[in-house]
């Protein structure tokens, strides 16, 4: 291929020989950020509401302490504790291996298992590590978001006779979703980068194709320049959707 | 006396702090009684009691022949039979007049939300807000957002209402149209516990009033005996105080 050069230094034949490379990686980027932002989101929501369970009678008391708030207040703990990157590697050829494995994995073994490693192996490890991760953040976030709504709202709910799940669904989530949109637009962000931490296992987004052609030219601002053009990008795309849902929920909103 | 809530040694401990120090009393359907007393007296704490928001350390709530207290019961069935209007009001912000007032009738009671929504209309007319219908809460003044609470509240058809100083946040000069519509539910039979600051409003909807300090039910009486001449020489130091 001709080269061709810009500005006098950037090598954009590199990037044009490479472009099925670089294509195939933002859609592995974007569908592993995407996957993982809608399960963090969920995983969020029910730590964070397992971190805020009370009632007042036994045995729903301690069932609530011990087997709710207790064990979901160690798990953020940890996930927030300890880097991304170990929680990746520690998954990927600790953990996986545990529940897939040609020989004895507990959830599936045999040729499957090898078929599945093979195939989906650093997909599938890096979408459990990013969620798990994602969830432990995100239900600081749920659990704020609650907290922050007016216990009057309860009590008005609870009063007329509805029940904790009807008044967190048609009372305080939506408050509480509308005051969020913030921290989860910065927890997706984060996310979508984070992404990028998957390339160590050897799944092939975004940072793994600049990876490969910086390894096989010896030339790092373009692959590397691009790739952060094209986070750069989505980052300021997902930028615009929390804005635009800010805009769609915030009615009613005295703030 | 065929009593509709009836407490018992009712005492209710926030940590170190008794706010109730066994509470007697009973009443009646149909019974409009005011609350009144000190602030940190522990009336709102009676009040939130009635319908378990706050549960008793010691003694016993019994509504409709429900104990409150005890964990068998359904709270939620309970309260749908009790509505409670709140000093801040608590209106949905996210949700618009009409909104707020038909969610419990269509979750709770299955209502359609076209029957519902008559409902709501027929209660907006009665608290003369039928033009708000589709406003939301800040949109309104607080006498007008008090009074789709109340609306909210009787669009269960609850049996009893509670009103936890339904006037204290309120400018003066919109006092006045929450009251009305409150002396209208009383003379309608509406059985009504209310904690109260309005004096005129307890002398002259109450049917009984009850004088609460330090929580316990110093005096309680016919409206006439107990601000025209009260026994106790507590009630006597705070009403020269009110009046």
């Amino acid at each position: 291929m001709e080269q061709i050069v810009w500005f006098g230094w950037f090598r954009a034949d590199i990037i044009a020989e490479y472009s099925t490379l670089f294509w195939r990686g933002l859609l592995t980027t974007i569908g592993l950020t995407v996957i993982c932002i809608v399960q963090g989101a969920l995983l969020g929501l029910l730590l964070g509401m397992a971190r805020l369970a009370q009632a007042r009678h036994s045995p729903a008391r301690e069932l609530c302490t011990y087997g709710l708030r207790w064990p979901a207040t160690v798990y953020v703990s940890f996930f927030r504790g300890t880097p991304l990157f170990v929680q990746i590697l520690l998954i990927h050829f600790a953990v996986m291996p545990l529940f897939v494995h040609p020989t004895d994995g507990l959830l599936v073994s045999g040729e499957a298992a090898r078929e599945i490693k093979q195939n989906y192996g650093a997909f599938l490890s890096g979408v459990v590590a990013l969620t798990l991760n994602s969830g432990a953040y995100i239900s600081e976030v749920f659990r704020a978001g609650i907290q922050s709504i007016d216990r009057g709202q309860v009590e008005a709910s609870r009063s007329l006779g509805m029940s904790y799940w009807r008044t967190m669904y048609h009372v305080v989530l939506p408050q509480a979703f509308r005051r969020m949109l913030p921290p989860l637009g910065n927890n997706a962000i984060a996310l979508l980068k984070d992404s990028s931490l998957v390339s160590a296992i050897g799944l092939a987004e975004l940072a793994y194709a600049a990876r490969t052609v910086a390894g096989a030219y010896s030339r790092y601002w373009e692959p590397y320049l691009t790739i952060s053009v094209v986070y750069w990008v989505l980052t300021l795309g997902l930028t615009y959707v929390v804005r635009q849902l800010e805009i769609r929920y915030g009615r009613g909103d005295s703030r | 006396m065929d009593a509709v809530i009836r407490v018992s040694g009712l005492a209710k401990r926030f940590g170190e702090l008794e706010v109730l120090r066994g509470i007697d009393c009973a009443i009646a359907a149909s019974e409009v009684v005011c609350v009144i007393g000190p602030s940190g007296s522990g009336k709102s704490t009676l009040l939130r009691c009635l319908n378990g928001l706050e549960e008793a350390s010691a003694g016993e709530v019994v509504v409709h022949g429900i104990r409150v207290n005890d964990p068998a019961t359904d709270l939620d069935a309970l309260r749908a039979e009790i509505g409670m209007v709140f000093q801040r009001f608590n209106l949905f912000p996210h949700k618009t007049v009409l909104e707020n007032i038909v969610l419990a009738p269509t979750k709770v009671r299955g209502l359609s939300p076209g029957d519902a929504r008559d409902r709501a209309r027929a209660l907006l007319a009665k608290v003369d807000l039928i033009d708000k219908i589709d406003a939301y809460p800040n949109q309104l003044s607080g006498g007008q957002q008090q009074r789709v609470a109340i609306a909210r509240a009787l669009a269960m058809q609850p049996r009893i209402l509670l009103f936890d100083e339904p006037t204290s946040a309120l400018d003066p000069e919109m006092v006045g149209e929450v009251l009305t519509v409150m002396q209208t539910l009383a003379e309608e039979g509406m059985t009504m516990v209310v904690v109260t600051h309005e004096m005129e409003f307890a002398r002259h909807v109450g049917d009984r009033v009850l004088f609460l300090d330090e929580g316990i039910v110093v005096e309680e009486g016919a409206p006439e005996a107990l601000f025209g001449s009260p026994r106790e020489e507590r009630t006597r130091r705070f009403l020269s105080k009110v009046l």
